[in-house]
């Protein structure tokens, strides 16, 4: 047997923990043993877990901080939900339909990731995550402000309100402002989520082995060193950048479409949004796509568990969230775990130092 | 490479131990919401709990965060309605239990909440309060064909589907009724409009109001709007209504914003009309607001706790008692809601064996028949399409106090 690359191993594995987690959970439901909470949160995981592969890619491999991830997920969701809703009725093939959905989504949110990239890549640091922040901000607030309705007469676009738009008789409202999109088709699913994670692991994985990736990669670990050896440093940063931003708004594509009721509130697009996507990606490990997705299930699942535990629910998931921190992160932990797995598998442990 | 096949197989026992322990940790989960709430309810009705079975009531709303005022207060009513039920023998002999969820304002929490909520074992749910998590889980519920009542989603979507009812008046019916108020009663010929553009209720009612102020002998001079991002100076907008030369300013926005609007009005030497609609019910009771600022403000509400009739007056003892606050009208509608779920199962004769399914049809099926007499309105009636019938009522604030018109 031809002797694999430690990446591709290591990548394969990835996959596999997908494939095999999918596996297991239909089982499950075929057998009857899983909860309606659980079923209900399938989507929910797939969506979180690609928008902390997508933030991963910025933080990680780019090395810079994004705190506006949310908006990116905002624009995708909006995007690809008006277009459900425009074509519900003449474009009933629903497959068909949600993958049309999904490149309107990605591209949209790859445009604005795009538009956004190029004045704020030109900063580092702190810098950018304000920037990020101020954008993702700025991109719920401009969509609780559209109203967009649609009739015999064409598209009708206002920033005030409803009645602007003028609207004839057969016309029919398709963004109403702050009470954003509502009766967007339930086209996500778990398969498809499992299969768009699956899409995302393979791009983002792709490309961080690709030849831009180790440029994008040699950027972030020393900018001085990669631009003398003629790397178009602003050219890279905007590849992974708007490639991040496009699968963050595929996220937004299947959060969208998992539920009848659309709009940008604090809660879901605005920046504890993209604050709680950064937790994701810090929690599971910088760069590690895989640390990102154990992650972004464990903490979407947490607060839902907790449920029986009322008005003290969100106080605990805090204190867990640190102990989880604590316990991955500091360095007394690290030798500990360390230490451990040493008495566990004295064997291995030599051999590796050896 | 024995190393990676090792770390490969753990990480699946992670994950497989962590899915079938969430199966687990749900029904355990289930059992310990279930000892909890019974050891709420009346003790004395415990005892009797065998006779008929017990009827699983599920409750959605925000109990944390900004909204949470609502989901509170709807929650404190419905327990309330749920205690008196029981005390005086359930519905059809079964005991009523109740189990409220936080959904923190977000429709996809929301989703979750009613997922666990039937994972309890929910055979009706009383929900959301609000409207965005209402239209989101009335998706499931139609989906699972649960009968839905929801005390207080206003926006026209969330009785869009057929097993979906509510208490309170829509959106749109409170900008029509409150334009055609001040029509037909001649209280101005232009008016101002100050709402909240980011909130769905109140650009709800303005759109309507605005749309049905045209059929009506006033006109709307200006209409001015704010965020929820800049609500404590509203002196730009007020300054707008003055320079219009309004005689009756509109504000379909809630209390807390209401009050400092009325506040800053009186500060700038603006003295005109004010109208509101339920949002505004509470606004006597806000710390250091001068109440002799509202003196003559209108409200079009369904439930004022200052009302004089028994029911009402009974109400608003219980509440103070147990929550140490004046009940403001979403505990109404939380407390009414319960109440039409008793009556409509009462009058299809539902049991605790049902299937949720069927419990839904016979109660759909008798919602046109029901009418209910609640704190928020004297003989309810539904259509079918889940919209209930009832005369707003429109107050006064007079001597500190709110009176009827």
């Amino acid at each position: 047997m031809k002797k694999l690359r430690k990446e591709t191993k290591n990548n394969l594995i990835t996959y596999g923990i997908v494939i095999l987690t999918y596996i297991i959970v239909q089982i499950l439901v075929a057998t009857g043993n899983m909860s309606s909470l659980m079923q209900g949160l399938l989507v929910p995981f797939c969506t979180y877990v690609i928008v902390a592969i997508s933030l991963n890619l910025t933080v990680g491999v780019l090395g810079e901080l994004s705190l506006g991830h949310a908006g990116f997920m905002c624009v995708g969701a909006f995007s690809s939900a008006l277009f459900s809703l425009a074509v519900k009725d003449s474009f009933t093939v629903a497959p068909l339909r949600f993958l049309c959905a999904i490149l309107i989504g990605a591209l949209s949110a790859a445009l604005i990731g795009f538009l956004v990239g190029i004045p704020v890549l030109r900063l580092r640091g702190d810098y950018l995550a304000i920037v990020t922040l101020a954008f993702g901000e700025i991109i719920k607030n401009i969509i609780n402000a559209i109203y967009l309705g649609i009739d015999g007469n064409g598209i009708h676009i206002s920033l005030k309100d409803a009645m602007s738009l003028g609207l004839s008789e057969d016309g029919r409202m398709l963004i109403k402002g702050a009470q954003g999109i509502t009766g967007t088709p339930h086209d996500s699913n778990f398969t498809i989520g499992v299969v768009l994670v699956l899409v995302t692991l393979f791009i983002v994985l792709n490309f961080m082995d690709s030849r831009s990736g180790r440029a994008v990669m040699s950027i972030r670990d020393n900018r001085i060193a990669a631009e003398s050896v003629g790397i178009d440093v602003t050219r890279y940063k905007l590849i992974a950048f708007t490639i991040s931003a496009a699968l963050a708004g595929v996220a937004g594509v299947l959060y969208a479409h998992n539920l009848s009721t659309l709009n940008a509130q604090p809660k879901n697009f605005g920046y504890n949004m993209s604050i709680l996507i950064l937790v994701f990606v810090v929690l599971g490990g910088i760069g590690s796509m895989r640390g990102s997705m154990i992650a972004a299930v464990l903490l979407t699942l947490l607060p839902e568990v907790l449920r029986f535990m009322a008005d003290y629910r969100m106080l605990i998931y805090a204190i867990v969230l640190i102990v989880m921190m604590l316990f991955n992160w500091s360095p007394d932990a690290i030798n500990m775990r360390k230490r451990l797995m040493a008495k566990i598998f004295p064997k291995k442990s030599q051999k590796e130092e050896a | 490479m024995k190393k990676k096949v090792l770390s490969v197989m753990l990480s699946v026992a992670m994950v497989a131990s962590l899915l079938a322990g969430c199966g687990n940790g749900a029904s355990g989960e289930a059992a310990t919401s279930e000892t909890t709430t019974e050891a709420a309810s009346n003790e004395d009705a415990a005892a009797e709990t065998a006779e008929g079975g017990t009827f699983k009531i599920g409750g959605i709303g925000p109990l944390t965060g900004g909204a949470a005022v609502y989901g509170i207060a709807e929650k404190n009513g419905i327990q309330i309605a749920v205690d008196e039920i029981n005390a005086n023998g359930g519905i059809n002999g079964m005991q009523v239990e109740l189990n409220f969820q936080d959904d923190e304002l977000d429709a996809e929490k929301s989703v979750n909440a009613y997922n666990s909520l039937k994972d309890w074992g929910m055979q009706v749910l009383a929900g959301c309060v609000t409207s965005a998590c209402s239209i989101a889980v009335s998706d499931k519920t139609a989906a699972d064909n649960m009968f839905q009542i929801t005390p207080s989603g206003s926006a026209v979507d969330c009785v869009a589907t057929d097993n979906a009812f509510r208490i309170c008046f829509s959106d749109p019916n409170q900008g029509i009724a409150s334009a055609q108020y001040i029509g037909e009663n001649g209280l101005a010929s232009k008016v101002a409009v100050i709402y909240d553009s980011s909130d769905v209720y109140s650009s709800g009612i303005y759109e309507k109001f605005a749309t049905e102020a045209a059929n009506q002998p006033f006109e709307i001079v200006a209409a001015e709007a704010f965020t929820a991002d800049n609500k404590t100076d509203f002196s730009v907008q007020i300054q707008k209504a003055q320079d219009a030369g309004a005689d009756l300013v509109f504000l379909p926005i809630y209390y807390t914003e209401a009050s400092l609007i009325l506040t800053q009005a009186k500060s700038m030497g603006f003295e005109t009309k004010f109208f509101g609609c339920d949002g505004l019910d509470g606004i006597l009771d806000v710390e250091n607001f001068d109440t002799a600022v509202a003196e003559g403000v209108m409200l079009l509400t369904p439930f004022a706790a200052d009302a004089e009739d028994e029911m009402t007056k009974k109400f608003v003892e219980t509440y103070k008692e147990k929550f140490g606050e004046t009940p403001n009208q979403f505990a109404a509608d939380g407390y009414d809601t319960v109440y039409t779920i008793k009556a409509a199962a009462e009058k299809a004769g539902v049991t605790a064996d049902m299937s949720v399914s069927d419990i839904c049809e016979a109660i759909k099926g008798v919602m046109t028949e029901i009418s209910v007499d609640g704190l928020t309105g004297e003989g309810i009636t539904w259509t079918a399409d889940g919209e209930p019938s009832k005369a707003p009522k429109a107050v006064v604030i007079k001597d500190g106090a709110y009176a009827a018109m």
